[in-house]
This record gives C-alpha cells, structure tokens and sequence, in this order.
C-alpha cells in the first residue's frame, strides 16, 4: 500500500485502505464470505448470552438424546447435554484457536521471511532449506504426533498448529522481499544511512502488509480446518468443547444413525466458517491482484 | 540427465534422514515421553519389556538409543505395537494395499475430473460457467472429508441404505471370485468420493490458473495468427502446456493429500494406514504412531521423486538444470 516510509504517506494510505475494503464489499464471494464471518463472530462474542443452556452440564436420564424442542432447540445428545448451547460455545473454542494460531503463523513466517530475502547468502540458503523440509513433510501425521506426545490442551494444538503452518508464509514473504530490496525506495534508504532493522521493518515490512492479510485470511482458513479434524480425531481438550470434538463424540456414539440433530449443525458450522474464508481469501486476492479496480471500472 | 538423478536422489535421502532423525526426537524429548510409558502399559509384559529395552538399548545414553534406532530402522524394524503385540512393521504392511488401492483410485478419478473441468474454466475466463465452475470448485476445496465423509454415510448409507457403513468387505457373506471384487469396490464408492470431491476442487483450481497462465503466452498468440481453429489451439498448445504445472505440484501437495485418507478411512472404517494412524492415537499406541508418520513421510518422498522423474521426461527443460 504504501510505496515509501521515508515520506509520510499516512493520508494516501488510508484512502488506499477504503479503497481496498470498498472493492472487497463489491466483490460477490467477499461480501458473502463477511457476512457469514461476522455472524459466526457475533455468535462466539455474544455466547454466554446466546446459550440456553450450560454447555457443560450433563442432563438427567430423560434428558438423553432429545429431538430438537422449545427447551432444547437443537436437541441434546447421548450425555443430556444441549447441542445448541455447544455449537454457540463451539464457535468460540473454533475460532479463537483458529484466530490465534494464525496470527502466530503469520508472524513467525513473516519475520523469517523478511530476514531471509533481506540478507540472503547463507542464512536465506540455511532458513530456506528448513522451509522446503518441512513442506515435503505429511502436514496432518505430523500434527496428529506432535498432538498425541503433548497431550491434549489448547494451547498445544496452537503450537502445533503454528510449528507446522509458519513456512508456507515465510516462503511467498521471502519471494515478495527479494523483488522489493530491488526498487528504487530501498536503496534511497540505504544511502542515507538507515540501519538494517530499519529498513526491514519501516521500509520492507509495509510493503508486505497486503500479502500479509491475504495469506492470514489463509492461514485462518487452514488452522480452523486443522483444529477440526485434530478435534475430530480425537486430539482436542476434553474440557473445551469445539465444533471437531461434538463430532468426535457423535460419531463414536453413533449418533448418525439415529441422531443427526447432533450431527448436522457442528459439520453445517465448520463446512460455513471455512467456505466463507476461502470465499474472502479469494476476494482479497483477486482485489490485490494488479488492475483489478481497472477492470471493473472504477 | 544422470546428474539430474543423482542429484534428486541425494536429496531425497538427506530428507529421508532428517525425517527419520526429526521422529527419534520428537518421541525422546516429550513430556510423555513413550518410551517411559512403555515401562508402565499394563499391555506389555515383562519380557517383551526386556526384549524391547535390550534391543532398543533404553538402558543406555540418548546416543545409543538413537544408534540402535537407525539401526533397527535399516533392519525393518519399527519396535512392537502395543495395542497389538506384534512388530509395528506387520500391523503397517498389512495394511498398505487397501490404502494404495482407495488413493489411487481416488487420484485418478480426482485428476480426470479437476483438469477436464479447471480447462474448461480457464478457457472460459471471465464467463458464467467459469464464476459457476470457480465458486464450486473453491466451495468442495473448503469442505473437510471427514464432513463430507459424514454427510456421505449418513445419506447414503443410514437414510437410503443403497451403500454399506462402512468396512471393506461385507461380513461373513462368503463370497468369491468375481463377487467379492464387486463387493470390495461397494464398499469402496463412498470413501472414495469423499476424498475425490475434495481433490477435484484442488485440481480445478490448479489447472485453471495453470490454464489462465499459458492463455497469455506468446505461443497462443501465434497459433491464433496462424488461423488455427479454436479446438486445436485449446487442445494441442493450451491444455497441454497447462498441465505441467499440475504435475509438478501434485507432488507438492501430496504431503497434504494425506489428510484426505486419513479423515475418510477414519469416517468409514477403511482398513487401512490412514486409520490406523486413528487407532494408534485412541489406543496411545506410540510405537504404532510413530511407525505410521515415518511410513507416510516416506511415501510421499517417493512420490516426489517419481513425480520428478516423470516431469524431467516430460518436459525435458528441467533437466538442463535450475
């Protein structure tokens, strides 16, 4: 967005960012893909409001495997508990893990690839080669070992997430680097003396801040897939309900021969909140993509 | 081209090893550290407890556990599964074949299908059917198998009953020969489709940008000057310089293709590696874990290599060198 921190481009830059967001809303995919993002956010922000029952408590022995009803409006499941009340805590767990490993991810893998396209030589070869190991690597075997030796909690499924998603993002930041410490801007910088640091993180760091948000958007779609299917399998926090860990109840249960109350809204939750991030990632992309405003008249 | 081999195939071992090294470490330095939990599975006897500690030198430093680790590796030896008290090796290779057989039926199917519909979408770029083919493919791309896994077992097979929940053979119907290959391949169609609908996604997407990519080239270009007709141009100079890439990243996505059998063998009780890699986990059997990882990790390194292989002869600019 910014072409230079050297002059003071704030004004530019803010209209730039109105700009952005403006297209993204006039893109179909983007603003189906928000308004899905923002419901499910409500959802999980507000839940303590929006829950008509506690998540956790288990129910009396009549209360087993309910059809949805006025006291339970989605049903309960084998243990009494209520499924909507889960899927509205759900959202929250879902998408604060989600949220959470991929500002992680994005961090890590833009750090690493800003140092690694910055100073090139041996540190780039050395940074670069882990990249390509780990991208060879059998991403969810390896999550599922890293899950199964920690032991289940929150905060290990992040880190696991997190170790195993960071070089996707290192690699393009790395490849947008090399092409930008060409232009004109970065040498200017360098002749009036800036120091490194400087220049990697006033001068280089800006410039990828598009990149950044279209691969977090990425980054958000795949942890919250990869929390799912860890949660799925089994992998998740027993004491945090998550949309991945109902469906690893229900289908250990058996739930989707006679239950599907219990089935459906989790899988309907997961399958919407990932579709509608694909949707926004592609809009960020295509909005990003150089003559997108041009072609669509503006 | 020689050097080209050698060259692939260093590399190939280097990350083998690393793999290989990566895995002792990751089981040595945990908290829960399972060779520890060996000592205190109730599943393990005494003197398989000693065997296992006499070959897998636990008495001695990490240094010689990691020795007696490689060691045992080269020798096909992947220590004792606990939940079955058998070499980790035999649970695995049994069930190799079924996994292979779902996969590549599935990759094939997935192939076909994603390069005929993302050329199509590339070709009409920018029209109805392309935004149609687009918004598809990107929704079934977003779909988990295992969502669709369930959705799948759950329609076709509890609500219409016309598929089996699961398994790969229907229990004691004694049949043979013909009949149980058909049986086999029954149990096979829902798997398999909820792993093709997610790699048909990706193929379309892949060959579309692949596609989007070649259309501007020079080459078209000149073939439209030439007065060619559309259907050739589409045919001999567009698909077939668009499908290079796919192939190339087909590799590259392999290590992520995994999770596709993982998640559906684990929906519908496929006897095979990916879910045996879900009953290692609920059983915490480590030994059985461990073996599962380094067997996929090195499939997929063998993929890769094939897949080089394959793209070297089929596009031969890539064996002049990087």
């Amino acid at each position: 967005m910014a072409e230079t921190g050297l002059l003071k481009t704030t004004d530019t830059q803010k209209k730039k960012t109105r700009e952005f967001f403006q297209l993204l809303l006039g893109h179909g995919m983007g603003k189906t893909g928000i308004i899905i993002i923002i419901i499910f956010l409500v959802m999980a922000f507000f839940s303590p409001l929006l829950w008509t029952n506690d998540p956790y408590k288990s129910g009396e022995a009549k209360d087993i495997l309910v059809k949805p009803s006025a006291e339970f409006w989605l049903g309960t499941d084998d243990m009494g508990k209520d499924v909507w009340s889960q899927v509205v805590y759900g959202a929250r767990v879902s998408i604060m893990i989600g949220f959470i490993a991929a500002v992680i991810t994005v961090v890590t893998g833009a750090f690493v690839g800003i140092v690694a396209g910055f100073f090139g030589g041996k540190l780039e070869e050395g940074l670069m080669r882990i990249v390509d190991f780990f991208m060879m690597l059998p991403i969810l075997p390896l999550m599922i070992v890293l899950a199964a030796v920690l032991g289940p909690s929150i905060w290990n499924i992040v880190f696991v997430i997190s170790v195993v998603s960071w070089p996707t993002t290192a690699r393009v930041v790395r490849s947008q680097v090399l092409s930008l410490k060409e232009r004109p801007f970065i040498e200017a910088a360098r002749c009036i003396g800036a120091p490194n640091k400087r220049i990697m993180f006033r001068e280089i760091l800006p410039n990828v801040v598009p990149l950044l948000f279209a691969q977090s958007i990425l980054m958000i779609t795949e942890t919250i897939y990869a929390e799912s299917v860890l949660s799925f399998l089994g992998l998740g926090d027993a004491s945090k309900i998550s949309w991945g860990q109902m469906l690893h109840f229900a289908f250990e249960s058996g739930a989707m021969s006679n239950s599907p109350w219990w089935v459906i809204p989790p899988i309907l939750s997961i399958v919407l909140l990932i579709v509608s991030f694909s949707f926004l990632g592609t809009a960020v992309s295509d909005v990003l993509t150089p003559g997108y405003k041009e072609k669509r008249g503006y | 081209m020689r050097n080209f081999l050698i060259r692939k195939v260093i590399a190939s071992i280097v990350t083998l090893y690393a793999i290989v090294t990566a895995n002792f470490v990751i089981f040595r330095m945990a908290p829960g550290d399972p060779i520890r939990m060996m000592f205190r599975d109730p599943r393990v006897s005494a003197e398989q407890l000693a065997e296992q500690t006499e070959k897998f030198g636990l008495s001695g430093s990490l240094w010689d556990q990691y020795l007696a680790y490689m060691g045992n590796l080269l020798q096909g030896d992947l220590g004792l599964s606990f939940w079955q008290k058998r070499p980790v090796i035999d649970v695995i290779a049994e069930r190799i074949p079924q996994t292979l057989m779902l996969v590549l039926t599935a990759l094939a199917l997935a192939v076909l299908i994603g390069t005929f519909f993302g050329a199509l979408a590339g070709w009409k770029s920018g029209k109805k059917t392309d935004s149609i083919i687009l918004s598809t493919s990107l929704t079934l791309y977003s779909i988990p198998s295992f969502a669709m896994g369930i959705v799948l077992l759950m329609v076709f097979a509890y609500i219409l009953t016309i598929f089996p929940l699961g398994g790969i053979r229907t229990p004691a119907s004694g049949f043979t020969g013909i009949r149980s290959v058909l049986d086999v391949l029954w149990h096979m169609i829902l798997p398999a489709f909820s792993i093709i609908l997610w790699y048909v996604g990706e193929y379309i997407l892949l060959t579309r940008s692949s596609m989007l990519d070649v259309l501007g080239q020079d080459y078209i270009l000149t073939a439209r000057a030439k007065g060619l007709r559309e259907r050739l141009i589409r045919k001999r100079h567009a698909l077939r310089n668009a499908l290079l890439p796919v192939i190339t990243i087909t590799g590259v996505n392999l290590g992520f293709a995994v999770a596709g059998i993982i998640e559906a063998e684990t929906v519908f009780s496929w006897p095979g590696v990916g879910r045996l890699i879900y009953d290692a986990v609920l059983k915490r059997d480590y030994p059985l874990l461990q073996g599962v990882f380094l067997v996929f990790a090195a499939a997929i390194i063998l993929a890769n290599f094939v897949i080089d292989l394959i793209y070297s002869f089929v596009d031969p600019r890539i064996r002049v060198g990087e």
